[in-house]
């Protein structure tokens, strides 16, 4: 892949392609988490779906929430720092963010153990399938995600890096916190 | 203009692909992508084809055995007709409509050198290969391939002990995903190759037609498919897992999945849709040499009906048990969508008149689209109207409907593009012998085959019976499944005839000149077939818009959209 | 082409379907002998000849693209046409229900529909149910009242001459209500692939005459009241 850039009427550039094709990516991915949310509410309204958030747990669900906004933010300067030039620094943010992510889904396996020793399996009830699920779901994109950031933090030590694919990866890091934001109060809250 | 002096940097072409393993394998060259699309929905059109032969035999001599398939029976009927349905809706028509078609064009008709992640393209075709892999493989599990329809409503897909499949029906499932996704890159790689990589010159207003049709596809299947995704993981979970999504003893909602599945399902009517309409749009000015008619009224036609797309999803739901004050809503919804239909249509019949129109064989596809697809629109409206549904709902009237609006998009259009683009894509002309004998067998086949299918459904024979004959109201009319059954015959024959023709004009066609149709678009200023880097030297100047055809007072009857020096090389 | 192949319809909003069918049928019959007689016409008057060359018309211009959107206008005329006319049918078929003193359910399981009639004290699961199996009974000139019922996976409850289909939700109880003219035998078809006996899956409707019903309500319950009249 030795072609020089041409000049395209739109445009041109490795890292705006890379942003339109993640923008468009994202949208399909609001639309997979948009129906299975949606899936969820309407199964509520029409009341099979019974809220049982006494038996989750909240407090740990709050830190696990502050855990993923906090790795945003480190996803942020992650991203300030390659567009400084400043590769320590970027490698830190990242190893930071992808600690955070780690945490966020130790935490996450930490409840879904306390729940099911407590017999609450994904088996036992429509609100305990859509808990498993969309959280399940969520995890699986949060530990795509750390794949991701962990990859760049490798190829950055070893000098591969390029500046914009970590606004990539914040795009689609920013997207999974998004999506979380949403979760947590319609499951533990609401 | 503002691009008085594009920046036509002086670059070589990436290096030509070497060895067996870059070139087939791991091709990353666009035009070899979508060779291997074309190729991979040939094959599985076979399977699909083999799989509605003993499904018709069936039907027209209920339980005796199918000459090459063997004995068919309820059991198996209920796998092909599953199975006959997927693999042509997304194994065939996805990949031949968008995948091939799209990938071949889009770079070549924007004037870039590739798609914009040909890694990722790359991808997408292997993993469609996967997919395809599973759903063949799918037919040797122990219990058989899956058996709940296409649609896979649940509870007959959720639970095996409805079917009697198990694994048959988890692979099938899995095949779907592993499909989803390879078109979702490859969407997310059609709309950002548009986006960024047009050439110089290139705005918007000047797209070739199809573009925009493989554009609008491509959004509507990467915002409707989400949905289903959601759908099919649930699915999977009833049935692996054991939660209770669609099974109302464990607390669950079937209705759910048809909501999702046609959330998903009429957007996807579009996606295999539209790219085949952009096809004969692109034909009909090039053999009547004349502007296509309404540009923009086409362009703004199909934002309007993909949108649209999206809000009459439960029109397939009529009947379902949904609360029937939502009928008439959806019906309006749904009527409506038949007007930028309808403008499409006028539009092209209107691109005919006064018109210098030449009956090459890509234009008879193109002609006969038309005629189909307008017989395939107006039943349509039998089945949109909520009371009339009632009636034809699940009926043989609906297959007769679907498979002149699906047919006509992927037989006709789909011909119509492979025999317009092929001495582009292979550097020699298709065979017109052949060529003319395929077209006038398969016109007649297809229309014996399906037409009467309608008279059946309107006389009550409900889809997926695998036994006419059990049915006091159908045996009278049992003539027409045998007269739809030996038309069926004529209709594999006819593309045997395309199959020789083929091959056979791969190796052996007249070499053909770079632009053999005297076609205004960019990709007929690249020789045929293109080299790699599609373009040489210079990336294409575009300066004009994509139909310019007996443009008054010009020397020629058509105006290539491509400007400057390289143009005046690729004349005829 | 298309109405001669409908079977015999013998229910009362059946006919009001029928029209609606027709309707469609006519227009769109309309449509297409429009659009393909034009479309043929331009194919003959305007294929290649020598000496003539193609008109330059884009169609951005209002005077030209008038041409194909007043015909778009009638379309969508005709459209609202057919929805209002289809709406008040649907209304009568789906929505509203009259009033009716026989009372069924019918149950759909794989692969056989189970037709359960209250008895004289008018309640469903009651120790003088009688159940028949792909057997239905009603009588001619009267509204029934139906539930219909799922057992295991959906189905779809289908009598193609009373015009009346309506898919069975496991899970749910749906309403449904028929009025049939003609007494005879007709085909009940299950209209929604359920598994392997889909094919096959069927029930016989018979309609009564009004004195034969009574006397196949007295056959059944002794004497005693007719089915779905409350005690």
């Amino acid at each position: 892949m030795s072609a020089a850039t041409p000049t395209y009427a739109g445009t041109a550039g490795a890292a705006a392609r890379g942003k339109v094709g993640i923008w468009w990516f994202l949208a399909s991915e609001v639309m997979l988490f948009g129906g299975l949310i949606s899936s969820f509410v309407i199964s509520r309204l029409g009341g099979s779906a019974h809220v049982e958030h006494d038996h989750l747990n909240v407090t740990v669900a709050a830190i696990n929430t502050f855990i993923l906004l906090s790795s945003s933010y480190t996803m942020v300067e992650a991203y300030a720092a390659a567009e400084r030039g400043d590769r320590r620094g970027m490698r830190v943010f990242l190893g930071l963010t992808v600690l955070g992510g780690l945490a966020f889904l130790g935490i996450k396996a930490y409840e879904y153990t306390g729940e099911i020793t407590h017999g609450f399996t994904p088996w036992a009830g429509t609100f305990w399938s859509f808990y498993y699920t969309m959280t399940g779901l969520h995890a699986l994109h949060v530990l795509i995600g750390v794949i991701a950031n962990a990859t760049l933090c490798l190829g950055a030590r070893l000098g591969l890096e390029r500046p914009y694919r970590v606004e990539l990866a914040g795009l689609y890091w920013h997207f999974v916190d998004i999506v979380w934001i949403f979760l947590f109060p319609l499951v533990y809250l609401s | 203009m503002s691009h008085a002096s594009p920046t036509v940097t002086a670059v070589r072409g990436p290096h030509e692909a070497t060895g067996f393993f870059r070139t087939y394998l791991y091709a990353t060259d666009h035009k070899m992508i979508a060779r291997q699309y074309l190729l991979l929905g040939l094959i599985m059109a076979v399977v699909g084809g083999y799989l509605s032969y003993a499904m018709r035999w069936q039907l027209a001599w209920p339980d005796t055995e199918v000459p090459g398939f063997g004995f068919v029976g309820p059991e198996t009927y209920n796998v092909l007709v599953t199975n006959h349905g997927t693999i042509m809706v997304f194994f065939v028509a996805m990949p031949i409509l968008l995948g091939s078609f799209g990938n071949f064009l889009i770079p070549l008709m924007i004037g870039a050198r590739d798609m914009a992640f040909p890694r990722l393209n790359a991808l997408s075709f292997w993993l469609l290969a996967l997919g395809s892999a599973v759903v063949l493989v799918s037919f040797l599990v122990p219990g058989g391939a899956a058996s709940a329809g296409w649609t896979g409503y649940p509870p007959l897909s959720a639970k095996a002990e409805y079917t009697g499949v198990d694994w048959g029906l988890t692979l099938w499932l899995l095949a779907h995903a592993i499909e989803f996704a390879a078109f979702l890159l490859g969407g997310v790689n059609f709309l950002t190759t548009i986006v960024t990589m047009r050439a110089p010159g290139l705005g918007f207003g000047r797209l070739p037609l199809i573009i925009w049709q493989q554009a609008t596809a491509a959004i509507l299947f990467l915002l409707s498919v989400g949905p289903l995704i959601a759908g099919a993981i649930m699915l999977l979970m009833d049935r692996i897992v054991g939660t209770g999504f669609f099974l109302p003893e464990r607390g669950g909602e079937p209705l759910l999945w048809q909501h999702l599945f046609w959330f998903f399902g009429h957007p996807e009517v579009y996606v295999v849709l539209l790219p085949a309409l952009g096809a004969v749009l692109e034909i009909f000015p090039v053999f009547s040499r004349k502007p296509i008619f309404g540009y923009t009224l086409v362009v703004w036609a199909t934002i309007v009906a993909g949108a649209l797309s999206f809000i009459v999803w439960a029109h397939h739901m009529f009947v379902s048990g949904m609360d029937p004050r939502l009928a008439m809503p959806f019906s309006i919804t749904t009527i409506l969508i038949s007007v930028p239909f309808a403008l499409a249509v006028f539009a092209m019949i209107a691109s005919l008149y006064r018109g210098s129109i030449a009956f090459e064989l890509p234009m008879l596809w193109a002609l006969a689209f038309l005629a189909m697809f307008t017989t395939g629109g107006l039943t349509g409206i039998f089945l949109g109207s909520a009371p009339s549904d009632i009636y034809l709902n699940g009926t043989y009237f609906v297959v007769a409907h679907f498979h002149y609006t699906l047919i006509s998009a992927v037989i006709f259009g789909g011909y119509a593009g492979i025999y317009y683009w092929f001495p582009k894509m292979f550097g020699r002309m298709l065979g017109t012998r052949l060529g003319q004998l395929h077209f006038w067998s398969t016109l007649v086949s297809f229309n014996v085959v399906f037409f009467p299918l309608h008279w059946i459904g309107i006389a009550g024979m409900v889809r997926r019976i695998a036994n006419p004959l059990q049915y006091d109201m159908i045996a009278p009319h049992q003539w027409i499944n045998v007269v739809s059954t030996v038309a069926l015959f004529g209709l594999v024959a006819s593309q045997l005839v395309f199959f020789v023709n083929f091959f056979v004009s791969q190796l052996r066609g007249r070499p053909a000149p770079a632009n053999p149709w005297e076609a205004t678009t960019l990709e007929w200023t690249t020789p045929s077939p293109p080299p790699h880097g599609n373009w040489g030297e210079a990336l294409p100047v575009v300066g004009r818009g994509p139909y310019e055809y007996s443009v008054p007072g010009a020397t020629r009857d058509w105006l290539p959209q491509r400007t400057g020096a390289a143009a005046a090389e690729a004349r005829p | 082409m298309f109405l001669s192949w409908l079977p015999e319809n013998v229910s009362t909003f059946g006919r009001d379907i029928d029209g609606i069918i027709a309707l469609i049928y006519y227009i769109t019959l309309a449509w297409f002998i429009a659009t393909m007689g034009t479309f043929a016409v331009f194919l003959v008057r305007y294929r290649r000849r020598a000496g003539r060359p193609a008109g330059y018309i884009k169609g951005d211009r209002w005077r030209e693209v008038a041409w194909v959107l007043l015909p778009c206008l009638l379309v969508l005329v005709l459209d609202l046409w057919i929805d209002f006319k289809g709406a008040r049918v649907w209304a009568k078929v789906k929505i509203e229900s009259p009033a009716s003193d026989v009372h069924i359910r019918v149950t759909g399981k794989q692969f056989n529909w189970v037709v359960t009639y209250p008895g004289p004290d008018g309640r469903f699961d009651t120790a003088d149910d009688k159940t028949f199996l792909d057997e239905m009974h009603v009588p001619a000139g009267k509204p029934v009242r139906l539930t219909l019922e799922a057992k295991d996976v959906i189905h779809s409850f289908f009598l193609p001459n009373l015009r009346l289909k309506q898919d069975i939700l496991p899970g749910r109880s749906i309403p449904a209500w028929l009025d049939a003219m003609k007494p005879g035998q007709y085909e009940l078809p299950c209209a929604h692939l359920c598994g392997v006996g889909h094919s096959g899956m069927k029930a016989t409707l018979i309609v009564h005459e009004a004195t034969d019903w009574d006397a196949w309500v007295g056959e059944q319950w002794s004497g005693s009241a007719r089915p779905g009249e409350k005690t």
